[in-house]
């Protein structure tokens, strides 16, 4: 079955027919060829597919396409660009917090929904906002790093 | 001014934060199809019938194939007389070996279309384990083998007197666990063979390596094959593996004439990518009361799983070669033997097979502290090599030969930086409290050998040879190129060797790009693994800049019309030493570097660009000292890491934040290792823990923060004095963890425990050693 479904991604409104069973992840990779939300897995355990539906991280391996029907959602290319990176963009940039950089989409998303919650963290507080989200590169050190990092530079817009 | 050895953020970071990285699978070409295998899901079995039908009639599948498609084509490059067929040929043997693959017009009719693919098995008696595989009347895994030991390596003395002469003596058996690799990013490829030729998108650390056996395999041209690593998401030595997926995808973009992708699930890829470690170390001992060590066997016996992997083959090497650490032990053998099982193929995973040898090493030091009763510092302060005594030649093997080191100094930074004497008196009180968890407090002295390699040591596992190359262009703007053949999968090579060619042309940091991963630009390479990228490549950039920079002086001094000898190149530009007005840019040079008329008589038109191989003296030996602190709960087992302090000594550093998260990634690999990640298999060889819900890859508040010190000793192999560090940290971290478990436990008796040291295993020995007692 096909559905026009209609939502709002990184600020455009769009119109978009799609399958019943098409996931979130897909649609948003495939469909509007938004490829910086990743998969890192198939059992909602990486969190590297992570983006922000009305402001919360959401696992968008986990979620069909057709259930955010009117919501807004945000990927990593709706955060901020080359030249005005997000303040959570240029922290994992300042303090080394991404390697290979494959699940750090999913990290970001993640920590700016933590930081719009609890704008100033304890390094505890980033841990446990985290723990949805694998990373196999840094050893999570560097990202708590860079998680308080954008947390004491609200007002950067990084290079 | 120098950038080395500074703090310098990464160039690769704006993309890759912002969504505009490019990997495998977020590449899509006019009208590409998607592949899609069909695991076995069973461990030993004869394929009695596959039956295509269903699939095929899938309204989107354009194809279904099995292993007689490619019986024209070459079984997948291995060991001599040991080669896996392409697809499971007549049988399976290890649960996730492809037995088929679907091609349809996207991922989600290909899963569509694998679970319409009817494979009927015939069960074949499996085995799980070593110990299974090497019981008389075991089932014979491998067509053509007497039995399922691959290679036995005998010890040529067993030490016997040595270690009966001694005043002490000690025997472990140790198992180092099974573990999966689990880059974030699966493996994933893309073909595109045109009238033209192939070009391969492939998650790889080695794409020449790559490109020069597709090639071979599929009879295509060198000039005709490419192969591009876009961003690579990890690889941790599981992305040097001859996949299938690498050799039947472009297979079926030449037969269909269009582009084909296929991208492993998680849940696939826990089955069908390499796993690492599964060795069993047998240890003996010889020691006197005092701690020191007199004699040390090892024997080492490596699960191969179900197909003998050129990497898998050489971990058991590795392990031999590092068995006796940093110590000076008069007397030390060791011998090993290789068995095939039915499970997932082992191959290189992070340290390949110098882990295995700190874990053994430095549990055998522990416990030679625990029977003589000389605390486990000074233990290994009375059997350190002595910093005087490198390059020392070790006793295990003649192509051990260490580089620089200073393990006296390294331990003693770590036992400053953890206040080693404060500590120890909390462990007491905390012993003494019932109301705290017991604490334990665990060393790692360990080394290991990086920097591959030296001539010879690489053409060992198939690849072209053992060097690295730069190459350096400089452009008529006076910015610079910079290919290298080693191709990073999160390392940072783009950022660190900018900062080596930007001191040395005296270029800034910001007219400098660097270029990888793609066979059609860069000249050859080796890769990216065995810790080789900065004491290989880095050194190659370092050398190839040097000769453009004495070029470009000599067409500075023909400009500024003075002596080669009087120009320095330094701040973008090049000067005349004492005529401080006398100045021309590298803009100035460069462009002038492609007119005839600007040139000095000796130089060619654009000779601002050089290459080279750069070949390597030695290995070299990074080595370190960690120290952790753990928390055991007495009611539940469960084991905290409360403290985790580095010590490190990878020789020159290049930039200390990479450095550093180089080194972190490490360890919390290692931790993961000791503390939570196992791939077991049931007695019916069946995987236990075949997804992410089961195999327990850490997450943030499971792994501690990090204390971190440094030393270091300069390598002389390179004019940098780099060693590598990017598997320091995984080698060096399971043995503290293990150690400080086993110290917190010491009291009631517990000798030792295998990981990984989950609440149960940790429960059970302390229940088991109350009721002893």
């Amino acid at each position: 079955v096909i559905h026009e479904l209609e939502l709002t991604v990184n600020g455009t409104a769009v119109r978009h027919p799609v399958e019943s069973r098409l996931l979130l992840v897909d649609f948003l990779r495939s469909e509007m060829s938004l490829t910086g939300t990743h998969v890192g897995c198939d059992t909602s355990n990486c969190g590297s597919c992570t983006v922000l539906v009305d402001g919360e991280p959401v696992k968008s391996c986990t979620v069909l396409a057709v259930q955010v029907e009117g919501t807004q959602v945000t990927t990593i290319e709706g955060l901020g660009r080359p030249g005005s990176l997000h303040p959570v963009q240029e922290g994992f940039r300042q303090e080394h917090g991404l390697q290979c950089g494959f699940c750090t989409p999913g990290m970001v998303m993640t920590a700016v929904a933590l930081l719009s919650e609890n704008p100033d963290p304890t390094d505890d507080d980033v841990r446990r906002a985290l723990e949805g989200n694998m990373c196999r590169c840094t050893g999570y050190e560097m990202i708590v790093r860079s998680v308080r990092w954008a947390a004491e530079h609200p007002e950067a817009r990084g290079e | 001014m120098s950038l080395v050895g500074a703090r310098v953020v990464r160039k690769e970071d704006p993309n890759l934060l912002t969504g505009r990285g490019r990997f495998v699978d977020d590449l899509t070409l006019p009208g590409m199809l998607f592949a899609k295998p069909v695991l076995s899901t069973e461990p030993h079995a004869e394929l009695a019938e596959i039956d295509l039908s269903a699939a095929l009639a899938l309204p989107g599948v354009h194809g279904a194939y099995t292993a007689q498609d490619f019986s024209g084509y070459p079984y997948i490059p291995g060991p001599e007389d040991l080669q896996r067929p392409v697809l499971a040929d007549g049988k399976v043997q290890f649960v996730g070996e492809p037995v088929a693959f679907v091609l349809a017009d996207d991922r989600y009719i290909a899963a569509d279309a694998a679970e319409l693919v009817q494979v009927r098995y015939r069960r074949l008696p499996a085995v799980a384990s070593v110990e299974q595989a090497l019981a008389e009347g075991a089932p014979v895994i491998l067509d053509g083998q007497e039995s399922n030991q691959i290679h036995t390596v005998p010890m040529l003395d067993d030490l016997e007197r040595e270690l009966q002469a001694s005043a002490l003596r000690a025997s472990l058996r140790l198992v180092n666990n099974r573990c999966a690799p689990v880059p974030i990013e699966p493996v994933a490829c893309l073909a595109d063979w045109t009238p033209d030729g192939l070009t391969v998108w492939a998650t790889f650390q080695a794409p020449h390596h790559l490109r020069n056996t597709l090639s071979r395999w599929l009879d295509v041209p060198q000039n005709r094959c490419r192969v591009i690593a876009p961003d690579v998401g990890g690889g941790f030595g599981s992305k040097i593996v001859w996949y299938p997926e690498l050799f039947v995808v472009p297979l079926l973009s030449k037969w269909h004439g269009r582009p084909v992708k296929s991208a492993m699930t998680r849940s696939e890829a826990m089955l069908a990518m390499s796993h690492g470690r599964d060795q069993i170390h047998d240890l003996d001992v010889g020691f006197e009361r005092d701690g020191r060590i007199n004699a040390l066997r090892m024997v080492v016996t490596q699960n191969l799983g179900a197909w003998p992997d050129v990497t898998g083959v050489g971990l058991p090497v590795l392990t031999t070669w590092m068995a006796a650490g940093c110590y000076a032990i008069p007397k030390v053998s060791v011998g090993y033997r290789t068995v095939v099982t039915n499970t997932t193929p082992v191959a290189a995973y992070r340290g390949a097979g110098r882990p295995e040898a700190a874990y053994a090493i430095e549990r055998v030091v522990d416990l030679v502290a625990d029977v003589s009763g000389v605390d486990p510092s000074e233990v290994r302060f009375r059997n350190f090599i002595p910093p005087h005594a490198f390059p020392y030649r070790q006793k295990t093997n003649n192509a051990v030969v260490y580089d620089s080191g200073d393990f006296p100094h390294a331990l003693e930074t770590l036992l400053e930086l953890m206040d080693y004497e404060s500590l120890k008196q909390e462990r007491e009180e905390r012993r003494a409290d019932p109301t705290r968890p017991l604490m334990g407090i665990g060393f790692s002295t360990w080394l290991e050998i990086a920097g591959f390699g030296p001539n010879g040591s690489l053409e060992a596992f198939g690849h072209l040879a053992s060097w690295e190359s730069a190459h350096i262009r400089i452009q008529p703007d006076g910015t610079a190129i910079v290919w290298v053949g080693s191709s990073p999968h999160g390392q940072g090579h783009e950022t660190v060797f900018a900062q080596i060619a930007s001191d040395e042309l005296g270029m800034p940091f910001d007219d400098i790009v660097v270029r990888h991963g793609d066979t059609e630009t860069v000249l050859q390479g080796m890769g990216t693994f065995g810790s080789r990228a900065v004491p290989t490549a880095g050194e190659a950039v370092k050398n190839v800049a040097t000769r453009i920079r004495e070029k470009a002086k000599l067409i500075a001094s023909h400009l500024l019309e003075a002596s080669p000898l009087d120009i320095i190149a330094e701040a973008g530009g090049f000067h005349v030493i004492g005529s401080p007005g006398a100045t021309v840019s590298w803009a100035d040079v460069a462009w002038a570097s492609f007119q005839p008329l600007s040139l000095p008589e000796n130089l060619r038109i654009g000779s601002l660009e050089e290459r080279i191989c750069q070949e390597s003296p030695n290995f070299s030996y990074p080595s370190g000292a960690y120290g952790c602190v753990v928390g055991v709960d007495r009611d539940t087992g469960r084991v905290t890491v409360e403290r985790y302090i580095v010590v490190d000594d990878c020789g020159k550093v290049i930039n200390p934040l990479l450095a550093e998260g180089q080194v972190h990634g490490g360890v919390a690999q290692g931790i993961a290792q000791a503390l939570f990640e196992e791939m077991s298999y049931g007695d019916d060889a069946h995987p236990q823990r075949a997804t992410l819900e089961e195999y327990l890859v850490p997450t943030a508040p499971d792994i501690p923060p990090f204390v971190a010190g440094r030393i270091e000793t300069p390598t002389p192999n390179n004019s940098l004095g780099a060693k590598g560090i990017g598997e320091s940290g995984a080698v060096g971290a399971p043995p503290a963890v293990v150690n400080a478990v086993v110290d917190a436990l010491s009291h009631l008796g517990v000798r030792h425990l295998d990981m990984p040291l989950g609440p149960e295993r940790v429960w059970r020995a302390m229940q088991a050693a109350q009721e002893g007692t």
